[in-house]
């Protein structure tokens, strides 16, 4: 280990893994160490001996819950949007041929008390329960007015600078009411809360063609996410891979593993039993920088094991739920998440269910209750709160570039859009997923 | 009639310089090299036995196994694994039999099929074994492996063990995932613009 690396990556979850991955493909020599001995960190799916061991310590899971090795279970789950920057950062580096996904069955929003399809084109929304008949045509053109839209393209444009105009006032062009605005917002754009109401609609309009594109993006999809089969841990590891391949270096199970700084402050390289490397950069989660970030807040994740599918969801076997704040006089979104042995998460017949929230009150496992109520009956419950950090500085000063904390959403939008801002901050060039991809350059035949 | 050749993932565990590569080497290409490097990156291999109707996908470590830093996600599928020891290397053997452990709790596929490989027993004849020959077969056959000792270095066994590996596999190997999965490096699917009626 007393050697000289480009960059020394700390920690193997999601993000470190692809930033690990792509600066070997870019040629720099890696060392990527985790403290853990295993990979994934927070991003990593337990099997259940291991997720009694976090939650039951010495407790023996009971035998009715089926083989240990079976489970699969996200520490943070998280579906991923079939046309969204994670699957195209996927393909560009062909890591796909080491994963199989699954498309996830259902998107559904929490309205009036019930559960109902999220309804994301104009002919979707003509057949939705969730709007009355003139709603539904006010809709459809809204939803037009969305999948044609092209920023390069002024004819899809209405005279309408999207640039300037609030969403807020673009939701009155077409006339919408609170609840259609409710659903779109949240259960589309994937917003957490309403901030986005006053700000430019561009964006806003961007999320709800994305949710589009990628219920379009694979031909038989029934709602815009895809998952992996036996769970996210298995991204991680398949990006670690990747990084190998390349020449990336591979150490776990280093749990005295510390930043070095030198005289100006700046990170120099890391230490561990003794030895020291050295790297002009180091790229880690939160919890390996503790003095270099601040508490944004918290989330709590209930996960659940079922025997039966989601009530009232056509008997998804793979679903997401979003509950708008609004309908719940919150201030942040209640996510609730299930998939099944369809996505090797479980053993036959079983499935896992999530539900997460931002933390608002002293008692954070009574605010998953809404939530809580859909899933029915329950065989296991385990309920976490974790603390999200955010880095103090862009890393581009001490050389110490962090990632963000997992967020409560149930997908991964927010996290990939991180990794890519970091990959910029580190190199200094944004990252091109318009280049070639790497299947040219296979491993060698 | 053409024949389907049914794809089977293969890794390849052992010790650092037990002669993974140089096992694969001989195989796929009928090569060996004395100075074989240590397999850092490029890692992955085909080769068909078209007789017995197989292509094998074979894995090799990357170099990750190097500090015990082998993802789980490397045998996830495997239809079959070769797990490689040094017949001159005692420890190589120990560690060979924790790979063995290592696949039977994490692999879900019943019918994963271990060979257990003592290699460079072209060195056994100049006095250098220290791993006896009974004591692994008598181990291979406790713990239901198929077992052969080789060299990559004089052809012995290999075409052998892979020949047997083959034959073990299920014959209608069928696929092992459920259906409906997703090949992600499809193109998009144009979708034909639904008109909208209002
Ligand atoms: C060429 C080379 C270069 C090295 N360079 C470095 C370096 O730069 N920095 C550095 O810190 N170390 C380095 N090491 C040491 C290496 O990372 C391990 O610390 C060392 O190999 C562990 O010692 P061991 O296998 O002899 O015994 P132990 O660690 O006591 O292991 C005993 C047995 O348990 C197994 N085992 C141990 N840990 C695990 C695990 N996490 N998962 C699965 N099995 C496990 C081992 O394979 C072994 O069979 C290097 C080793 C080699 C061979
Ligand atoms: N005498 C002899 N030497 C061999 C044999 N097979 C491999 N070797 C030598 O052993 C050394 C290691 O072989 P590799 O094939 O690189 O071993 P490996 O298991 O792939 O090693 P790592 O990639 O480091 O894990 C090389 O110098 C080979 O030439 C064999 O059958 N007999
Ligand atoms: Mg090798």
């Amino acid at each position: 280990m007393d050697e000289a690396y480009d960059a020394i990556v700390l920690g193997t979850g999601l993000k470190e893994c692809i930033i690990s991955g792509l600066l070997s493909v870019d040629g720099l020599k890696v060392l990527h160490i985790d403290r853990n001995n295993y990979y994934g960190g927070q991003s990593a799916s337990l099997n259940l001996n291991q997720l009694f061991e976090r939650f039951r310590p010495g407790q023996k899971p009971p035998a009715e819950l089926g083989p240990s090795r079976d489970y699969n279970v996200d520490l943070v789950p998280k579906f991923i949007m079939a046309n969204g920057n994670l699957v195209r950062v996927l393909v560009h580096t062909d890591v796909t041929k080491y994963l199989e996904f699954k498309a996830v069955d259902g998107s559904f929003v929490f309205n009036k008390a019930r559960v109902e399809k999220v309804p994301a084109t104009d002919w979707e929304a003509l057949k939705s329960p969730l709007m009355g008949l003139f709603e539904k045509r006010r809709a459809a053109k809204f939803f037009s007015f969305c999948q044609q839209y092209d920023e390069r393209n002024p004819q899809t444009w209405r005279n309408w600078d999207l640039s300037r105009m609030t969403m807020h006032e673009l939701y009155g062009q077409f006339g919408l009411d609170v609840m259609t605005i409710d659903f779109i917002g949240h259960a589309l754009a994937l917003h957490q809360n309403d901030a986005y109401m006053m700000q430019p609609a561009m964006s806003t309009v961007q999320k709800i063609k994305l949710y589009y594109d990628s219920m379009m993006r694979y031909e038989g999809l029934t709602s815009p996410y895809i998952y992996p089969l036996y769970g996210l841990g298995e991204l991680p590891q398949a990006f670690a891979r990747l990084s190998a391949v390349y020449g990336g270096t591979y150490m776990l199970a280093k749990p005295d593993v510390e930043v070095v700084y030198g005289e100006d402050g700046a990170a120099v390289g890391v230490t561990s039993e003794g030895e020291t490397a050295k790297a002009k950069f180091i790229v880690g989660d939160p919890t390996y920088f503790r003095e270099k970030v601040r508490k944004t807040g918290q989330v709590v994740r209930a996960m659940c094991i079922m025997s039966h599918p989601i009530p009232s969801t056509n008997d998804s076997h793979s679903v997401q739920i979003i509950l708008p704040q609004k309908q719940l006089n919150r201030r942040h979104d209640i996510y609730v998440f299930c998939c099944s042995y369809t996505h090797n998460v479980a053993p036959k017949d079983k499935y896992i269910a999530f539900v997460s929230t931002t933390v608002e009150t002293a008692d954070p496992a009574a605010e998953l209750a809404p939530g809580l109520q859909l899933l029915g009956k329950v065989d296991e419950k385990f309920v976490e709160v974790v603390d999200v950090f955010e880095p103090l500085a862009d890393g581009t000063a001490d050389k110490a570039f962090i990632s963000k904390g997992y967020d409560a959403t149930s997908h991964f939008e927010t996290e990939i859009n991180d990794v890519l801002d970091m990959y910029q901050r580190i190199t200094g060039k944004p990252l091109d997923l318009e280049k070639e991809d790497l299947r040219k350059r296979q491993e060698t035949q | 009639m053409i024949d389907q050749l049914v794809q089977s993932k293969l890794v390849l565990l052992g010790e650092m310089g037990s002669g993974k590569t140089s096992l694969v080497q001989r195989f796929v290409r009928g090569q060996y090299y004395e100075n074989q490097e240590s397999t850092i990156g490029a890692s992955f291999f085909t080769k068909a036995i078209p007789e017995k109707h197989v292509k094998f996908e074979i894995w090799d470590t990357a170099g990750q196994e190097r500090y015990h830093s082998l993802a789980p996600m490397y045998y996830r599928g495997a239809a079959a694994a070769i797990v490689v020891y040094d017949v001159t290397h005692p420890a190589s053997f120990d560690r060979a039999k924790k790979w063995v452990l290592e696949l039977r709790q994490n692999v879900q596929n019943p019918n994963l099929i271990i060979a257990l490989v003592g290699n460079k027993v072209d060195l056994a004849e100049d006095g250098a074994r220290q791993v006896p020959e009974a004591d692994a077969r008598t181990y291979a056959a406790e713990t239901g492996l198929l077992f052969f000792e080789a060299s990559a270095k004089t052809n012995v066994n290999v075409a052998e063990l892979f020949d047997e590996v083959a034959d073990r596999l299920p014959r209608a190997a069928a696929p092992q995932q459920p259906a409906g999965g997703i090949q992600l490096s499809e193109q998009p699917t144009p979708v034909p613009a639904k008109s909208s009626c209002c």
